[in-house]
């Protein structure tokens, strides 16, 4: 049996999920970054996403790609802003206090999630791509829609770096997250900093769950496996390291996309899920973060 | 005078980040004594007790308390063969009453497990009752820890290191932030306790350590400047230079 | 001996003698749920051991109800071992998980102990759909109603009677509940709470905190897998969802709105809540929807819970 078209399926397959959990997990890696909480209602953001774009599909008469660049705007503005009210109504009341974080979060993922039942309900729903044009290889065709997931992934990626770093608002992120009081003494206005954290967090997830749609339905209970593959990510990525983040999540994408292809999903879910927990037990600072101070 | 070693360390060393806190110390207790701790801020006096009690692990060197290696144990079971550590920062139950905080202590030594004897809740009271007058808590008993007065719970402290009956008791700083009265009361209690055991104290506060020491190490850099009575001591010039010199 | 806490000693009495007269009041379809409220009840006890009165938020304790729920339906349905010899079994194979899972989530505390508790289970989930051959993943198996009674010191118990449910769940929650009245009042649960309030002190004073964790968890896990086999051998059913992650925080749930470290907060809030849930779920198929605001209110307004804000305002025996 020839393998190469089988490797070749798995890499590619790997990359686009690689792609898009890389967008999920630099969403929670920044929240818990800047924030030092974790947000259990995280994979609901993704879910919501994709019922943004699938409600945008709907509502734009016209050729798909039409509503789908909407989509690709309005729907994580949309889910950002209701994690920026989330986080107001919800997290600055309990003081972010890290335990009572994880419990409100999963309120909230409930309220979301079954909030989609009733609106969206029960049933998956498809979204035609964009485009549908068939890149040939020698074995296969392959969607190039899926390559386009790639490169969109890579640009927000690109974005949110050049955010952090060149921008002010970059700087404010990263002020606050390396010492909270002396940004507050500075005279930045932490709380509002949280907000919008809380909600480009959000957005990120959501940008992620646009992207899959057109390959994959959207559901109300698609948020779980996206939580906890964005968990295994950010554990192995060190806790609130961007670039560990963004490594894992290549590493994690491409090695789940190949695992897939010769073991069943679910096995491929044990064995992660079995490694992270074991990885938080032994390395907390993850695998490439450094040894926390 | 080896019958009268209480404890003993050997090339004690303790490293933060590459940064030599406590290093190469040879130190010598002798049963019944009190002896004080003193030298500059990060001097490595914290540390170097946090070695004794177990809070920390040392990088190098052997800690040995009454014949016996203690280097690798934990802390609590330093605590059960009888070294008890007082906070220097108010450490207590501030939820639970002050009769909790101390019963706590008392349980530790007289019914240590979880599914230990029965029958020994009358020893426990007794014992609490013992601790609370000997600092002058008794009046306290059921307040809430958390409510009482800053000299209050220091003193609480030091009763829930009394409740536990320990052959050596490491007082840190237990006079820090209290009131001349307070700190006169405070050292008549530790003058009272050194009948029954041997007392190692950290402090800052020379006029409590001339009081009450029999011998003073110096401590500078995480290393022994100086050992001796007190009169050594102050007449010690390397002293004077390091610490009394340029400290005061 | 004297009672630690007399007062609480005779309130539990009294509960269980009302609940034991209950059976003659309420109708036949109440006393099923009572029954269904009783088991489950075991299960949030043996959470709020750990939770309430340890001070450690799990947010997998599904794994261990799913350990009984399997050990005991399985080794019935395969082996058709009688059903007080496959209780035992689920009994001992949630004390056996409990006590390795705890001996290596207790590494951790806090924030990482709640994400790789929550990790656990879905492992032990997600390893239910995988050998679905065995366990009969998402559907379940039932067990067949041969193999639902039992004669146990000459008494003879049928599954299939609601009076013989009913007290049979209530002997074993009366039973709990003597149990860890004895673990958590007087002297042995003042050690639980100065491990929540102060884990540093306690070691100070002598204590081996990483044991009395670990005989809190084991007693947790324990608790929590009795309620599991009980349950599937009860209503003769087991499935995937006994593993599930909405499991895990209903054992939550219960305990924060009846009142985290109090002793019969669990029992009050597995109540109110399951009369709740089942109540919405006659109106609609979306009422998880109540159990995530329920969770936002209570952490938010009263995270003492119902006994437990009871017990702050007035009654300080009461935990």
């Amino acid at each position: 049996m020839d393998l190469a078209p089988y490797l070749l399926l798995a890499l590619l397959e790997g990359m686009v999920q690689a792609s898009v959990l890389m967008l999920t997990a630099l969403g929670l890696s920044l929240v818990f970054g800047v924030m030092r909480v974790v947000n259990v209602a995280h994979g609901q953001f993704f879910m919501l996403g994709a019922v943004g774009a699938w409600l945008c599909a709907q509502a734009i008469p016209g050729p798909p790609a039409i509503g789908f660049a909407v989509a690709l705007i309005a729907a994580p503005l949309a889910v950002g802003a209701i994690a920026w009210a989330a986080d107001r109504a919800i997290l600055r009341r309990i003081g972010y206090d890290p335990e009572g974080t994880i419990v409100s979060t999963i309120g909230l993922l409930y309220i979301l999630q079954q909030s989609a039942l009733i609106g969206f309900g029960p049933d998956a729903r498809a979204v035609d791509p964009p485009f549908s044009h068939t890149l040939r290889t020698p074995w296969f065709g392959y969607s190039s829609y899926k390559l386009f997931i790639v490169a969109v992934a890579i640009a927000l990626v690109a974005a949110l770096w050049l955010i952090l770093r060149r921008t002010r608002l970059g700087l404010i992120m990263r002020a606050t997250q390396f010492d909270r009081e002396t940004a507050q003494n500075f005279g930045i206005r932490v709380d509002r900093v949280y907000s919008a954290v809380f909600a480009v967090g959000a957005m990120l997830a959501a940008a992620g769950g646009v992207l899959v749609v057109p390959n994959q339905q959207a559901h109300y209970l698609m948020g779980t496996d996206p939580l906890l593959l964005s968990f295994v990510v950010v554990i192995v990525g060190g806790l609130g390291s961007l670039p560990g983040t963004i490594a894992a999540a290549v590493l994690i994408g491409l090695s789940d996309g190949l695992l897939s292809v010769f073991f069943s999903p679910t096995l491929a879910a044990i064995a992660s899920t079995l490694l992270v927990a074991l990885v938080l037990i032994f390395r907390p600072q993850g695998l490439f973060g450094r040894a926390a101070a | 005078m080896a019958e009268v070693t209480l404890l003993t360390t050997r090339g004690l060393c303790r490293d933060f980040d590459g940064l030599r806190a406590v290093d190469d110390v040879d130190f010598t207790l002798e049963t019944g004594e009190i002896h004080a701790i003193i030298g500059p801020n990060g001097a490595g006096k914290s540390t170097f007790v946090s070695l004794l009690s177990g809070r920390l692990r040392p990088t190098a060197g052997r800690v040995i308390f009454d014949g016996r290696d203690v280097t690798r144990l934990p802390a609590h079971a330093r605590v059960r063969l009888g070294i008890a550590y007082t906070f220097q920062i108010t450490n207590i139950y501030t939820s639970m009453s002050v009769a909790e905080n101390i019963a706590l202590a008392a349980q530790s030594r007289l019914s240590p497990g979880l599914f230990g004897r029965g029958g020994v809740g009358p020893r426990i009271t007794e014992a609490t009752q013992a601790a609370a007058r000997a600092v002058g808590l008794t009046e306290r008993l059921n307040a809430r820890a958390g409510d009482l007065a800053y000299g209050h719970q220091r003193l609480l402290e030091i009763a829930m290191g009394l409740a536990l009956s320990p052959r050596l008791l490491i007082l840190d700083e237990p006079t820090q932030g209290l009131s001349d009265a307070e700190i006169a009361g405070v050292t008549e209690v530790v003058r009272q306790l050194a009948s029954r055991a041997t007392i190692l104290l950290i402090e800052h506060n020379m006029d409590v350590v001339m009081a009450l020491a029999r011998r003073i190490t110096v401590l500078d850099r995480g290393a022994i400047l100086a050992q001796g009575t007190p009169e050594e001591i102050v007449a010690d010039p390397a002293v004077q230079a390091a610490y009394l010199g340029d400290g005061a | 001996m004297r009672s630690a806490n007399p007062r609480l000693l005779l309130l539990c009495a009294a509960v269980v003698a009302a609940l034991f007269a209950l059976q003659f009041v309420l109708s036949e379809y109440l006393v099923l749920t009572a029954t269904r409220i009783l088991i489950l009840a075991i299960f949030a006890m043996g959470y709020n051991m750990l939770m309430g009165y340890t001070g450690m938020l799990s947010l997998g304790h599904a794994m261990f109800f799913a350990a009984g729920v399997y050990a005991a339906g399985l080794s019935s349905y395969y082996w058709g071992l009688s059903l007080p010899l496959a209780f035992v079994l689920g009994v001992g194979a949630s004390f056996a998980v409990s006590l390795v899972t705890g001996l290596l989530v207790l590494r951790t505390q806090a924030v990482a102990f709640m994400i790789v508790t929550l990790m656990f289970a879905q492992v032990t989930y997600l390893t239910t759909l995988q050998f679905s051959d065995i366990t009969g993943g998402d559907q379940g198996l039932t067990l067949p109603t041969g193999a639902r009674g039992f004669t146990l010191m000459g008494i003879a118990v049928d599954l299939t009677r609601d009076s013989h449910r009913y007290n049979l769940a209530l002997a074993l929650f009366t039973a709990t509940l003597a149990g860890l009245f004895a673990l958590t009042q007087g002297r042995r649960g003042r050690l639980f709470a100065a491990v929540r309030e102060n884990a540093g002190r306690t070691e100070m004073l002598g204590f081996n905190t990483f044991r009395i964790r670990l005989v809190a968890f084991v007693v947790s896990g324990t608790l929590s897998g009795m309620s599991g086999a009980l349950y599937a051998l009860m209503f003769g059913y087991i499935g995937s969802a006994f593993a599930g992650f909405e499991l895990s925080i209903e054992a939550l749930l219960f305990t924060l709105v009846g009142g985290p470290g109090t002793l019969l907060g669990p029992l009050l809030g597995t109540g109110v809540m399951t009369l709740l849930i089942d109540r919405l779920s006659g109106v609609t198929s979306a009422y998880l929807i109540v159990v995530g605001a329920l969770l936002i209110a209570v952490n938010q307004w009263a995270p003492a819970g119902l006994l437990g804000t009871l017990r702050d305002r007035r009654l300080p025996w009461l935990k």
